[in-house]
């Protein structure tokens, strides 16, 4: 245990819902131990703005340990903070130095609506999964799990891709607000499994289909995805789902 | 009311087909005629709503996530149990049925147990055909690798995430649903109520958590498959928002609560380093495979683990249970780890800690191999400690991960109120005292997948539904009373922020229900307990307003249950006078330290009947009878 604290000062977007103005609020946050985790300052600052009668900042967040996709959150400039391959929550105020000013924005994307301060509406996400971001297979009568053997390779790459969150930093830190790492993560991990063959056309053809209409911009291949993804998701699986979606077009 | 478990007859291994030929069908053009309300889409709501969409009823589904794959089961790292026997080591249905009674230390329904054993084999193959991708060897066949409590290698894994791929898949059956228009689904809605309607439970009310608003939702039959409720003890491996008012507020119009005071305390969590920890950090037990646990043989040594010598430190669960070692189950491990603690044995800052060290791993089989293995583990261990679990070992300490109580149900899921089913970990069945690893995957899916979807076309096909909307009375009151009680909670007005109430009644969990247990301290608890209630309900500050997106209250309402569910535990726990698997009652163990069980007095489930505010619940017990393991002292030597 670290027995220095910290004084930093708090820019935080407050926005009271999707239709208000929003703006920066300054909070100083004297006290911040380097052992605790960025949510774990938020929460202190809460205790403090409640215990003053003010209303807590709203924030996303649940599993706090970088798998469930809450937290969400534009730390710095930086999608999920200034840390290589982790979210917010797991990102540790040791990374701060003592006098510094943090700005903590919502993720902003036209897809992303804002609910409250840095709370965003990502149900656009959800649409595109539902048009088809699965296998069409029914509860009971699937073979035996080891009817189709799949090389250690095949899983592996499958697994990387599927090992996306859906946390939506991928879009936030897009200045196009492209959606296009999250639907390839799903495609690729599909169209690389054999499970997934029968509807590979369908299923690239729908979900790119669901993406736009859903309002996200396109992707100027800048990489910035790739770049602040928590899962470090390749954007080699961009390129497999452009070589699906020709593919789908020309069969 | 006399508790029916509704075992089926016949023998054990008949039992679930016998069943399944005897249940009524409902005929496919009435399917649509019925409609169902789930209640939470982690692993068990989400694979039953799918499962029940697809078989044509129609479905209604919510959860207070943002989206169902946001739900606790993502965090689940070690992997998931089916007997396949792939590895040729022996395995079948009969050893995983009976270790996981065994494991649960004979306080499970053995007939439960089979069947959850027998359909666990389908899980996989589904699971495979979703394409979730597991773990394979180089020739392409899946791989296995054994977990705690099992001598044979029966666990499917995805990397460090199963619990995610497997949701996942889930998740993916229930948003084709969904894109299909069979199943309504509503995020950010938490139900605060259940509506129950001549005696059935027909509904219930959830509170919009973007306006604020209370809303009614209707069915012919509703599942709860809300999770469980570890966070009563604020600190947990549990995220941040699992929370039991689901289950109590169905308990409170009448379901009955089982086995309240069976926790598990997981032995490989990341200690606690200050004041401001918001949650305590799990480490896959499947470390345990190849990591040794020990502490130093000198009480209050300080040197650097690296710096002990072989000799000096003692490896005591190898000493202790020679034949399991490092893997005997949860219970007797985090008992174990706690006792050398408090011995004076314990490492780091604090002393709450020991030592599991990868070294001899490492030596034998390469660095490389054990990041194939454990790499996110690892990151994750650094992340949080700032310590590097390659260089010197991690240290760990044992947290509160997961329920085995719950509501009670019946063999087909129901509880004590009609059409109100319970899945997953909300539900009490299955693991008895103590849940063996990579098995509550597998409990909740089998319930959502393969047993739900039978059980239910049983009840609506026997049963009679009044014609009733969402204006009937019975709603009305509900939401009436709901927004009474929350305007309650917004006008007290008081000093003292949630979470500041909740870590005090964490604290009297975790000291008096907690690892160790004994009458004394249960009884401080059951005094300390209502005083917290009632400084609570006077006391309490919630800031912003009722009718907006207001996380203070939403946490408001989820501790107001936990304060009257903590105290059922302690009764629960004070109660039984016995120790066994999780439940470890100080005054009765042998001499050797280990769970002392008394079979004659309390081979029953607890089964605890609400009766109203202010009044003592009453005590059901459903006998458990062994035909099959017969119960002897478990023994992991
Ligand atoms: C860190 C960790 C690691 C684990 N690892 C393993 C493992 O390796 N193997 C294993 O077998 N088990 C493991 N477990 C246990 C296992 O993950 C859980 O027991 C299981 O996933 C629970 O699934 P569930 O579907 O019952 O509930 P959850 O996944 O908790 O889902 C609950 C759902 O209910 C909703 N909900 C709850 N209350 C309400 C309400 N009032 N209104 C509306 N919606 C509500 C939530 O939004 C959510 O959708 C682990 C647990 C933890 C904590
Ligand atoms: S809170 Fe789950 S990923 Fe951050």
């Amino acid at each position: 245990m670290s027995e220095q604290t910290m004084n930093l000062k708090l820019k935080i977007w407050r926005q009271k819902d999707k239709n208000s103005k929003g703006q920066f609020v300054t909070y100083a946050m004297p006290g911040v131990s380097p052992d605790m985790s960025f949510l774990e300052m938020l929460d202190l600052l809460n205790l403090k703005l409640v215990r003053n009668g003010e209303e807590a900042v709203a924030f996303d967040h649940d599993c706090r340990e970088g798998i469930c996709g809450t937290c969400s959150m534009f730390i710095n400039g930086r999608a999920h903070g200034p840390l290589k391959g982790i979210t917010a929550c797991q990102l540790h105020m040791r990374t701060f130095t003592d006098g510094e000013t943090i700005v903590i924005e919502p993720w902003r994307a036209k897809a992303f609506p804002i609910i409250k301060d840095l709370v965003v509406d990502r149900s656009a996400f959800e649409r595109i999964m539902q048009a088809g971001g699965f296998v069409s297979v029914r509860t009971g009568g699937a073979p035996d799990g080891n009817a189709i053997p799949i090389s250690k390779a095949v899983a592996d790459e499958a697994m990387d891709a599927a090992a996306c969150i859906g946390c939506g930093a991928c879009v936030a830190a897009c200045k196009n607000g492209s959606a296009m790492l999250f639907v390839s993560a799903k495609v690729s991990q599909l169209a690389l499994l054999p499970q997934g063959y029968a509807e590979r056309k369908t299923r690239v053809e729908a979900m790119v289909a669901q993406m736009d209409a859903e309002g996200f911009g396109n992707c100027s291949n800048t990489y910035a995805c790739e770049a602040e993804c928590p899962k470090m998701i390749s954007v080699e699986h961009i390129a497999r789902l452009n070589r699906e979606y020709v593919r789908a077009k020309l069969v | 009311m006399t508790l029916n478990s509704k075992i089926p007859d016949g023998p054990i291994e008949k039992k679930w087909d016998n069943h399944r030929f005897n249940m009524k069908l409902v005929n496919p053009a009435n399917k649509l005629k019925y409609h169902v309300v789930v209640v939470g889409t982690g692993l068990a709501g989400a694979s039953a709503a799918a499962s029940l969409a697809e078989l044509g009823y129609q479905v209604t589904a919510l959860c207070y996530h943002e989206s169902p794959r946001r739900a606790h089961s993502i965090a689940a790292q070690g992997g998931i149990n089916a007997p396949k026997n792939y590895p040729n080591d022996g395995d079948s249905i009969w050893r995983l049925f009976y270790d996981t009674v065994k494991g649960g230390d004979y306080r499970a329904r053995e007939a439960n147990v089979y069947r959850l054993a027998q359909v666990s084999n389908n899980i996989i193959d589904q699971c495979v055909a979703q394409g979730v991708p597991f773990a394979r060897e180089y020739g392409g066949l899946l791989d296995n690798r054994s977990f705690g409590g099992a001598q044979v290698s029966r666990t499917f894994y995805a990397r460090g995430q199963t619990g995610q791929q497997l949701l996942l898949g889930a998740y993916a059956a229930l948003s084709r649903q969904i894109g299909l228009g069979n199943i309504k689904f509503y995020d950010r809605r938490e139900m605060l109520d259940l509506v129950v309607i001549d005696g059935q439970a027909r509904g219930i009310v959830a509170r919009n958590m973007v306006t604020g608003k209370m809303e009614s939702y209707l069915g012919d039959a509703v599942i709860l498959a809300t999770g469980g409720y570890g966070n009563v003890f604020f600190l947990s491996t549990n995220a941040m928002m699992c929370n039991a008012t689901a289950t109590w507020r169905a308990h409170k119009r009448g379901a009955f609560f089982g086995n309240p005071c069976f926790t598990q305390i997981h032995p490989t969590c990341i200690p606690l380093s200050s004041d401001h920890q918001s949650k305590l950090t799990l480490m896959s037990e499947s470390l345990r495979n190849s990591g040794r646990i020990w502490v130093p043989k000198a009480k209050g040594d300080k040197r650097h683990p690296n710096d002990i010598p072989e000799e000096e430190r003692d490896y005591y669960l190898e000493r202790l249970y020679p034949s399991f070692g490092n893997l005997v189950p949860r219970d007797v491990a985090s008992r174990r780890a706690k006792e050398m603690c408090d011995k004076g044995h314990g490492v780091g800052a604090t002393g709450l800690a020991v030592y599991l060290d990868f070294s001899t791993t490492i030596k034998r089989l390469g660095k490389k191999w054990v990041e194939e293995q454990y790499g996110n583990l690892f990151d994750m261990y650094k992340q949080i400690t700032g310590e590097d679990g390659y260089q010197q070992p991690m240290r760990i300490y044992p947290a509160v991960h997961y329920t085995m109580g719950g509501l009670w149900v019946d063999y087909n899921l129901m509880s004590t109120i009609p059409g109100l089913f319970v899945l997953g970990e909300a539900n009490f069945s299955d693991h008895g005292a103590n849940r063996l690893g990579a098995s509550a995957l597998m409990q909740g899916l089998a319930d959502g997948y393969f047993v739900i979807p039978y059980t239910m076309g049983d009840y609506l096909a026997s049963n009679k539904f009044s014609k009733v909307d969402t204006n009937h009375g019975a709603f009305k009151d509900v939401e009436r009373d709901l927004d009474s009680m929350t305007k309650k909670l917004m006008s007290i007005k008081g000093k003292k922020p949630v979470d500041e109430i909740h870590k005090e009644l964490g604290k009297i969990m975790w000291d008096k229900c907690g690892m160790g247990r004994n009458e004394a301290r249960l009884k401080e608890a059951l005094q300390e307990i209502p005083k917290l209630r009632e400084e609570f309900w006077n006391n309490v500050t919630i800031t912003g307003s009722a009718d907006s997106f207001n996380q203070e209250l939403e946490k408001a309402h989820r501790l107001a249950d936990f304060l009257e569910l903590g105290e059922l535990m302690c009764h629960d726990a004070l109660q039984r006078e016995e120790s066994c698997g999780g439940h470890f009652r100080e005054e009765h163990q042998t001499e050797e330290g280990e769970a002392k069980r008394n079979d004659e007095k309390f081979a029953f489930v607890a089964a605890w009947e609400y009766k109203g505010a202010g009044n003592a619940a009453t005590l059901h017990k459903e006998p458990l009878t062994f035909e099959y393991v017969k119960p002897s002292q478990r023994s992991y030597k």
